[in-house]
């Protein structure tokens, strides 16, 4: 038994008393103890008192307000009985009129039939359409946007829950609709926070939920397009989006043309971006919807009906390019273009001819519509498109231009075939241009210019494998027709700009195995068969490139070394190069005597890259040792004419075995070293340390697998440093610059912390009268005092009091930089300078150079903050 | 010298002009090859001075370049005869920052040129309330001199001159 019975008799009195105010407490009380326990009432007891409230409703009307609250706690129980939520609505929209109810009665009301569709669905579809109708009773003239948001919810439901609308479709549209388009200003500091976009997808998602109400919809739509208010409008297209989406082609046919009406004229006579893209969305659905269409036999196909009207309305403006409807036109066209495949056939089917033709007159209109088509539908018009986007690169129009790149690299997958075609009739075949005398120079040289933008469009475009695949080929036909001879007119910058168009297809290609494929098996083996075949012109190539004889005009061919290099040194360390023994040697050859520098450069270069990548061993080291013994002598002679050649080689495989750790790098290093007091070569000597110290781009790097040990800067450094100070100190005046600058190369690649070992030389270096001397030592010390060691710190005094020395120097400016440097030191330690070093800047306040002045007055403003309140 | 007023703002008070017109910044003094030969003299000049006058406003933290309390046509130097005279200019008549401005101003100066030159800095005739007597203070030696003993203005003279950190 219901757990309050007891309190339900004593109330007996009131809820049967005579004076309905009385009653009316009573029933409130009780609603609102069962708002409290509904949970815990039991099928039986929701019965009685379901039966009890049902009762209630007929009797005063001020009664009426608990009633309906017990009914909604009711309402959320889980054992109501069944037929009672049926009975229950019957009585409701029988006894009750919704609308003459308070607000919050209202809202009671509603919540009701939200919980009742909730949990109890079938029973409610079992009312029929009963329900529909009592509902649309209930919410007819609904005011207040909190109860309209819960009204739409209930229609929503109504509609996407598939309850019968029977005869009340146009009954349950009106009542919604007449809210349609929603005109709600949010009182200010609302405190319910309902916004008018709240409302509006509320109401649309009502009104766009089924196609039963197309009929009443549309012509709602089209009449509420004609009003002038810009929110409406907005709200009308964007609804008729979302409900095109739901429609059918039969749902539309009687409204196209009114539908297209309107639609033109908000784009034709458009007042706002926002109406104008919302009307070009509503008619990319429009036309979506058309497509999607399943025709009968004898149904017309509704969208060319439509596209016919599009068409007859749009397609004259393209004509006429002086008018101002060329753009909404041809922005409508792209619409509907951009709906379906059909529509885009059938637009391009109409407009294309018209707009090829005028294309000379509005290009940037045609270039650009057709980039939102899809492939097939270029079949067609492959030549024409294709001579369009290539005349549009070639005019001078920069706009224009960029339409044409964006198109070609949109529609990049479809034309590529009809451009490789293209390419090959229009650079390959032998030009009527060339063979006739009359053209003009200028007219060939706009044709130069033409083929040179159609290369560099084809290297744009080749981003796809599939694409490289079709393009590389017709790069390397040019290239190969270039150097073939059967053709002439291709000047030097076309197959330049092929080679390059190749190396920028090669880096921003995506890097898949197809791409790697397409490199490995087509592209390589062209370009090193061609680049061979140019330098060849029939001789054998093992003569090309390795000429026995020096002779003057070999270096064409010998630079081809270049290529080997290229090739064998990014080989991994497995492969084996066959007959490396006889390569090395013709290497060594090369590099020892060719007199051309990128030959013996790349000479050198490619047998270190091969010995760094050489097994240890014995015909390693042996092959090593002769090396270096020849290397030597001819270093050693000051009087042969091949010594930096030698010297090239010596440093390069210098690098390749200080790479790997080999320990007979020192030999070579050693040389190195005491190459710094060569007359000749020294200065070339100092530079090569930073060649040992820096990565190499091209070989001798982990990116063509060579052998490269970490941290081989610091062991180099750390084995040599001494070799340096102590060949410093004993060089002779005029030399100790290389030594320093070859320290400045070291010390620039290496980690801070090294550099401590160095201190002392740098600070005996400063002593050095040399100003050469002194000025790589003050560069080399900037960086150094940045973040000063705990070592110079110690050493504070005499670096402060050799920097001074110098500031009157011809070192004053790079002496000064340190001096400024040296004031971000930790202050207790500079402080007791502070006096010394502002007394002797006052002098180069006043120097003739304003340079030096400057750099003072930096320094000196640095100084005085120090120590100083406020200052640092 | 200064008015208690003047020192009030390193305490954060109320901004006087807490929404300057802000000027731009002349670009960086452009290298002539003159300038790197070493033989060529390079007298100094007025644009000299004015970019060694890059201070930063007590109360904004923008320079006194960009508030156009400093211009470069009222710096006038004569090298040869050793004198700099500077004409700064408040950005509003009763700004009681002025006379640390001006202070500023010749602190600068004095740390930045040599001795020999003598130093004139003056608010720019009719700009300010207080002119005549902000320029007396300005151009008193002993006074300069009795104000940078004072460690707290010493301090606010300091933070106009640090670099700014940007």
């Amino acid at each position: 038994m219901f757990p309050s019975a007891f309190f339900f008799l004593d109330r007996r009195l009131s809820l049967t008393s005579s004076q309905p105010h009385t009653r009316a407490r009573g029933v409130q009380l009780l609603s609102e103890v069962l708002h409290e326990c509904y949970g815990n009432l039991t099928e039986r007891e929701v019965e009685v008192l379901i039966a009890f409230y049902e009762n209630r409703l007929k009797d005063h009307y001020i009664i009426t307000p608990p009633v309906l609250q017990g009914l909604r706690a009711l309402t959320k129980c889980t054992v109501l009985p069944p037929g009672s939520a049926v009975s229950m609505l019957r009585s409701l929209f029988q006894d009750v009129h919704v609308q003459s109810l308070m607000l919050t009665e209202r809202s009671c009301v509603y919540n009701m039939l939200i919980n009742l569709m909730e949990t109890r669905e079938a029973e409610l579809k079992g009312l029929g359409a009963d329900f529909v109708f009592g509902f649309v009773q209930s919410m007819d003239g609904e005011r207040d946007p909190r109860n309209l948001l819960l009204a739409f919810q209930i229609a929503k439901n109504i509609i996407h829950r598939g309850y019968d609308l029977g005869k009340f479709t146009e009954e349950l549209f009106e009542v919604t609709s007449c809210y349609f388009p929603i005109d709600f200003t949010p009182p200010a500091n609302d405190p319910h926070g309902i916004t008018k976009e709240e409302l509006i997808e509320a109401l649309r998602a009502v009104l766009s939920g089924t196609p039963k109400f197309a009929e009443f919809l549309l012509p709602l739509i089209i009449e509420k397009l004609d009003s002038d208010v810009q929110s409406a409008k907005l709200d009308s297209l964007q609804t008729l989006t979302a409900c095109l989406s739901q429609y059918e082609h039969k749902d539309v046919a009687e409204f196209l043309e009114g539908l297209w009406t309107s639609l033109r004229r908000e784009v034709f006579q458009t007042s706002s971006e926002r109406i104008e893209s919302a009307g070009l969305a509503a008619l990319t659905t429009l036309t979506s919807c058309l497509s999607r269409s399943v025709l009968n036999s004898d149904s017309e196909d509704s969208l060319s009906t439509f596209l016919d009207l599009v068409l007859k309305d749009c397609k004259h403006h393209l004509c006429e390019p002086d008018l101002k409807l060329v753009w909404p036109s041809a922005k409508l066209l792209q619409a509907a273009c951009s709906a379906s495949n059909r529509a885009s056939h059938i637009i391009t089917a109409a407009v294309m001819p018209s707009l090829i033709d005028q294309c000379t007159v509005i290009p940037p209109v045609c270039l650009s519509r057709p980039s939102t088509l899809e492939e097939s539908v270029f079949s067609a018009f492959r030549e024409s498109l294709c001579s369009m986007v290539f005349s549009a690169l070639s005019e001078t129009n920069s706009s224009l231009q960029i339409t044409a790149t964006s198109m070609l690299t949109s529609l990049a997958p479809v034309i590529l075939i009809i451009m490789t075609n293209l390419f090959l009739s229009s650079l390959l075949c032998s030009e009527p241009m060339d063979q006739d005398n009359n053209r003009v120079a200028s007219e060939q040289y706009s044709h130069h210019a033409v083929r040179q933008r159609c290369l560099s469009a084809l290297a744009a475009v080749s981003t796809q494998p599939s694409i490289v695949r079709e393009s590389t080929p017709v790069l390397l036909e040019v290239l190969s027709s270039a150097h073939t001879g059967n053709l002439v007119g291709f000047s030097v910058e076309e197959v330049v700009l092929a080679c390059r168009s190749l190396q920028r297809i090669a880096e921003q290609v995506q890097d898949t195995e197809e791409t790697g494929q397409c490199f490995h098996e087509v592209i390589i083996p062209r370009l090193l068969s061609l680049a061979l075949q140019a330098a060849l012109q029939g001789k054998s190539w093992k003569h090309v490139m390795f000429p026995q004889k020096q002779q003057g005009d070999s270096w064409s061919q010998s630079q081809m070394v270049c290529l080997l290099m290229g090739c064998v040194c990014s080989l991994p360390r497995s492969v084996e190069v066959p007959q490396i023994d006889q390569l090395l040697s013709q290497l060594e050859e090369m590099s020892c005597t060719c007199s051309h520098p990128l030959s013996y450069t790349s000479a050198a270069k490619c047998f270190a890259g091969l010995v760094n990548k050489r097994s240890q061993g014995d015909s390693l080291d042996s092959l090593i040792q002769r090396t270096t013994k020849r290397v030597c002598s001819e270093l050693d002679s000051t009087s042969s004419p091949v010594r930096t050649q030698a010297f090239t080689l010596m440093i390069w495989v210098a690098k390749a075995l200080l790479l790997r750790y080999h320990p007979l790098s020192t030999a070579l290093t050693d040389k190195l070293f005491s190459l710094l007091g060569d007359a000749d070569l020294g200065a070339m000597a100092a530079d090569g340390f930073s060649l040992l110290m820096s990565d190499s781009a091209d070989v001798l790097n982990r990116g063509c697998h060579a052998d490269v040990r970490i941290m081989y800067r610091q062991r180099f450094f750390s084995e040599n440093s001494a070799k340096l100070v102590q060949g410093f100190n004993a060089a002779p005046q005029e030399k100790k610059p290389n030594y320093l600058k070859a320290l400045s190369n070291i010390v620039n690649k290496l980690p801070k912390q090294e550099t401590v070992l160095l201190l002392s030389l740098l600070l005996e270096a400063l002593l050095c009268p040399d100003q050469g001397v002194q000025l790589s030592t003050l560069s080399c010390l900037e960086p150094v005092l940045i973040n000063p060691p705990p070592a110079l710190i110690q050493q504070l005094e005499a670096l402060v009091s050799r920097l001074l020395a110098l500031i009157c120097s011809s070192v004053r400016i790079a002496s000064l930089r340190c001096i400024h440097a040296l004031s971000r030191f930790p202050e207790h330690e500079i402080l007791p300078f502070r006096a010394r070093v502002l007394r002797a800047l006052a002098r180069p306040l006043d120097d003739k150079k304003r340079l030096v002045r400057s750099e003072a007055v930096q320094a000196r403003g640095e100084w005085f903050l120090l120590g100083s309140p406020g200052g640092r | 010298l200064v008015s208690s007023g003047g020192l009030k703002m390193s305490g954060g008070t109320r901004l006087e002009n807490a929404n300057p017109v802000i000027f731009q910044r002349s670009g960086e003094r452009l290298l002539t090859a003159s300038e790197e030969d070493e033989d060529v003299h390079d007298p100094i000049d007025d644009r000299e001075i004015f970019d060694i006058l890059s201070i930063n406003d007590p109360e904004h933290p923008l320079s006194l370049e960009e508030l156009n309390v400093v211009e470069q046509v009222r710096v006038k130097v004569n090298d040869a005869e050793s004198t700099v005279g500077v004409e700064f200019t408040p950005t509003i008549p009763h700004c009681s920052m002025a006379t640390l401005i001006g202070l500023s101003i010749k602190v600068k100066l004095l740390r930045s040129l040599p001795d020999r030159f003598k130093i004139d800095v003056h608010i720019t005739p009719g700009t300010h309330a207080s002119e005549e007597a902000v320029n007396k203070q300005l151009a008193d030696k002993e006074r300069v001199a009795a104000a940078l003993e004072n460690s707290s203005l010493l301090e606010v003279v300091n933070q106009c001159l640090s670099t700014r950190n940007i």
